[in-house]
């Protein structure tokens, strides 16, 4: 059996480059973290022609610059995995650009293969390619493919395995000019003297990053037995003029390039120039934005209420039935009140946050979310935050977890921190069942505009705070905004349902792990010490709710919802199944419902106070864990834990004050 | 060697429609680094292709694709306006 080939697919942001990844590896798909870092690694597997390919799809990057996550680890895969085959997938109609990561590429040593993708697209509008005589220019195979019908995958993965075999390095890369070479080759014969970085580093790849002023590899220099004449010889070089210098000339090699294998075009008006007169017109724009966002909310509850209905009766129908014929009795009451009841709340839910993802992916997928950022960037330039957190803000809508996750395409540091604080105030998935719960059993049809009003309510706590971090824990100007403006493409179906189904799955792993946990806890704490009714004032939860009810008495609560609020930070659904728990020991069998309307101790301007606590307050474990991994210390994670409870206890205390004032209750 | 060169003027100056073509690039770090793999280099023509609705950012041309860039980070780069 032979050795498997490793391939590692390389490309720019919007080059359909997860499209190739996902018709290369089918369902042959793992998804999981590189190491030490959150940014996503999927890998693939594919047998082809008697091998194993094993494809792993690198960050989309512009460059290999490394200042950001993203372009640290698709280099460094490149350099430390040393993959047999790089493929670079290449937007034929956007060959320039695309091209610039191709020189970079180039230089790390690895063979390349070009993918060059959306010629359909190209050619379609009148574009000429000549892949033969730029395979010959650029010293690498150049394959034709479309993503989406999966043209020019068998050609592609021919050349995968028959560049494999050869095992050759790519050796051709481009001139810098006299000056730089002189300064390059100066540099790589220093480089020589020690014998542990040829074998690790490309000597000439090196040396250009040295002379481009990359931190990261001068710490590496440093390190070496060379660092010091390495250090004499860059001692009076102006690195801004050298990056200048380099980038141009890369470009100037593409210029050479190009006119000789291909024609381009010229477009006056291109189908997408036309979309954006109206989508990111002055007037048009932000309404249509705006309608855009209610509408995809709108979808996702809409279509999602037949799916939550049956999850309902299903769960219903078991716990009903486990109550009936499983003995003895505290089992009965662990299956049915614990596990079935607190894990069938949370699974209700999974609809909507699907049908949410596939809305996201589809926005994504078809261009408009670039668009998104490019209306809403003036406006969370003046929060103190990039056009880029719009994304993990909108994501943050689902669950906070991918949504701070995603902030790894934010470049600044302290932008990335402020995103990453200020997020777990975008009302998530989770919180919204405790919202259909009690706005439905205290607003009845205002129900709607309540729930509207608490992620209305999140998005100004969260710009506030962004504000309030930008001027004083984490100062200074936000990054610079250089963002693509993709044209607006037919997202596939496939594509959208996969990613659906990757971030769904992520809620659901979360749902039967650690909410399940969590759901045995609230069930534990609440049927003990033995021989105490259930949830009663004598169980252990009664006793933590008791202790802590004169913190949240202020806020028109009692000891039943402080407990559902200790154990919401499980997962904030929770607050729901603990309330099932804690009621449905009181009341038989009546729905939570029932029982919530019927509590003395509740009223509307209290149900109020309740929505705005468990929107605000301290962040779920979850998204604390991935707090903690994200800013690399339980520092920040717990500033998040405090500064959520101040503000969620001092605004629940307003809220339900006023709204005493006018509800009555208060 | 062609005549002098009118001169130069920030990009966030370029009316909407019109092209120009780059001179320098006299921003630093992070900014200087996007901007020239993003093909924003001396020589590049550069168009002016429409402003977003509350006025900031800019969307331009460049190299055969559009990318926005904000008015401040704009004026890092000077331009002379093209001719056609």
């Amino acid at each position: 059996m032979k050795k498997a080939i490793t391939v590692a697919l390389a490309g720019n942001p919007n080059v359909g480059k997860t499209t190739l990844f996902n018709t290369l590896t089918g369902s042959r798909q793992h998804v999981g973290n590189w190491p030490g870092v959150t940014v996503e690694k999927k890998e693939g597997i594919r047998e082809y022609s008697g091998r194993t390919i094993e494809v792993t799809d690198l960050p989309g990057t512009y460059s290999l610059t490394a200042y950001s996550a993203d372009e640290v680890v698709a280099r460094n895969f490149i350099i430390e995995d040393r993959p047999d085959v790089v493929v670079q997938v290449v937007d034929a109609s956007n060959l320039e650009r695309n091209l610039y990561l191709t020189m970079q590429l180039a230089e790390l040593g690895r063979p390349v293969i070009i993918a060059l993708n959306m010629v359909d697209v190209a050619e379609g509008r009148g574009d000429t390619i000549d892949e033969k005589r730029l395979a010959e220019l650029l010293a690498m195979p150049v394959i034709r493919t479309v993503g989406t019908s999966g043209e020019g995958l068998l050609d592609l993965l021919d050349a995968v395995v028959a560049i494999a075999a050869k095992g050759e390095k790519h050796t051709h890369t481009i001139g810098y000019g006299d000056d730089a070479e002189a300064l390059i080759s100066d540099l790589v014969g220093i480089l020589d003297d020690d014998p542990d970085l040829a074998p690790r580093y490309p000597l000439r790849w090196l040396a250009v990053r040295l002379i481009e002023g990359d931190a990261d590899i001068r710490r590496v220099v440093s390190g070496s037995s060379v660092g010091d004449a390495v250090s004499a010889r860059l001692a009076d070089i102006d690195f801004d003029e050298y990056e200048a210098t380099l980038a141009d000339k890369r470009y100037e090699a593409i210029g050479a390039i190009l006119p000789q294998a291909c024609t381009i075009c010229v477009r006056k008006m291109t189908g997408s120039d036309m979309i954006d007169r109206v989508v990111t017109n002055k007037y048009l724009g932000i309404p249509i934005f705006l309608a855009l966002m209610w509408g995809a909310f709108q979808l996702t509850f809409a279509v999602a209420e037949p799916f939550m209905a049956g999850i309902e009766y299903i769960f219903g129908w078991l716990g009903e039935g486990v109550a009936a014929s499983v003995g003895p009795e505290w089992l009965a009451s662990l299956l049915g009140d614990g596990v079935i009841g607190g894990v069938g709340g949370v699974l209700v839910f999974v609809p909507n946050i699907f049908i949410l993802f596939l809305i996201l992916s589809i926005l994504e997928g078809s261009g408009y979310l670039a668009r998104g950022a490019f209306i809403m960037d003036r406006l969370m330039y003046a929060i103190g935050l990039p056009g880029k957190s719009f994304i993990p803000m909108l994501m943050g809508f689902g669950c906070n977890v991918p949504a701070i996750m995603s902030t790894r395409t934010i470049e600044d540091e302290r932008d990335r921190l402020i995103t990453i604080l200020v997020n777990p105030f975008i009302s998530c998935g989770a919180r919204l069942p405790v919202y259909i719960l009690f706005a439905g059993v205290f607003f009845g049809r205002d129900a709607g505009n309540v729930i509207f009003g608490m992620y209305i309510l999140g998005i100004l706590v969260a710009i506030l705070s962004a504000k309030l971090f930008r001027s004083t824990v984490l100062p200074g100007e936000s990054s610079p905004f250089i963002m693509e403006m993709p044209p607006y493409r037919i997202p596939t179906l496939k594509n959208a349902l996969l990613n659906m189904w990757e971030k769904g799955s992520t809620y659901l792993k979360k749902a039967g792990g650690i909410i399940l946990i969590g759901s045995l806890i609230v069930w534990f704490l609440a049927s003990y010490p033995a021989g105490v009714g259930y949830g009663s004032e004598e169980s252990f939860a009664g006793m933590i709710g008791k202790f802590v009810e004169p913190l949240v008495a202020p806020l028109g609560l009692d000891w039943k919802i402080a407990v559902a609020l200790i154990f919401g930070f499980v997962a904030k659904e929770i607050v729901v199944s603990s309330l099932g728990v804690l009621y449905g020991a009181e009341e038989g069998s009546a729905a939570l419902s029932d029982a919530l309307l019927a509590d003395p101790a509740l009223s509307a301007a209290g149900a109020l106070a309740v929505m705005v606590f468990v929107l605000l307050y301290m962040p779920c474990v979850a998204t604390l864990a991935v707090i903690k991994k994200e800013t690399g210390s339980w520092r920040w994670a717990g500033f998040s834990v405090l500064y959520g409870l101040v503000v969620a206890w001092s605004l629940a205390f307003v809220t339900f004050h006023v709204a005493g004032f006018f509800l009555g209750g208060a | 060697m062609s005549p002098p060169d009118p001169l130069p003027i920030p990009l966030d100056t370029v009316i909407t429609g019109e092209k120009a073509r780059v001179v320098s690039v006299r921003a630093k770090g992070q900014l200087r680094k996007r901007l020239l793999e993003m093909g924003i280099i001396p020589g590049a023509i550069i168009e002016s292709i429409r402003v977003a609705p509350l006025g900031d950012p800019v969307e331009f041309r460049v190299k055969g694709y559009n990318l926005s860039i904000r008015k401040g980070d704009a004026s890092c780069i000077e331009v002379v306006m093209e001719v056609e």
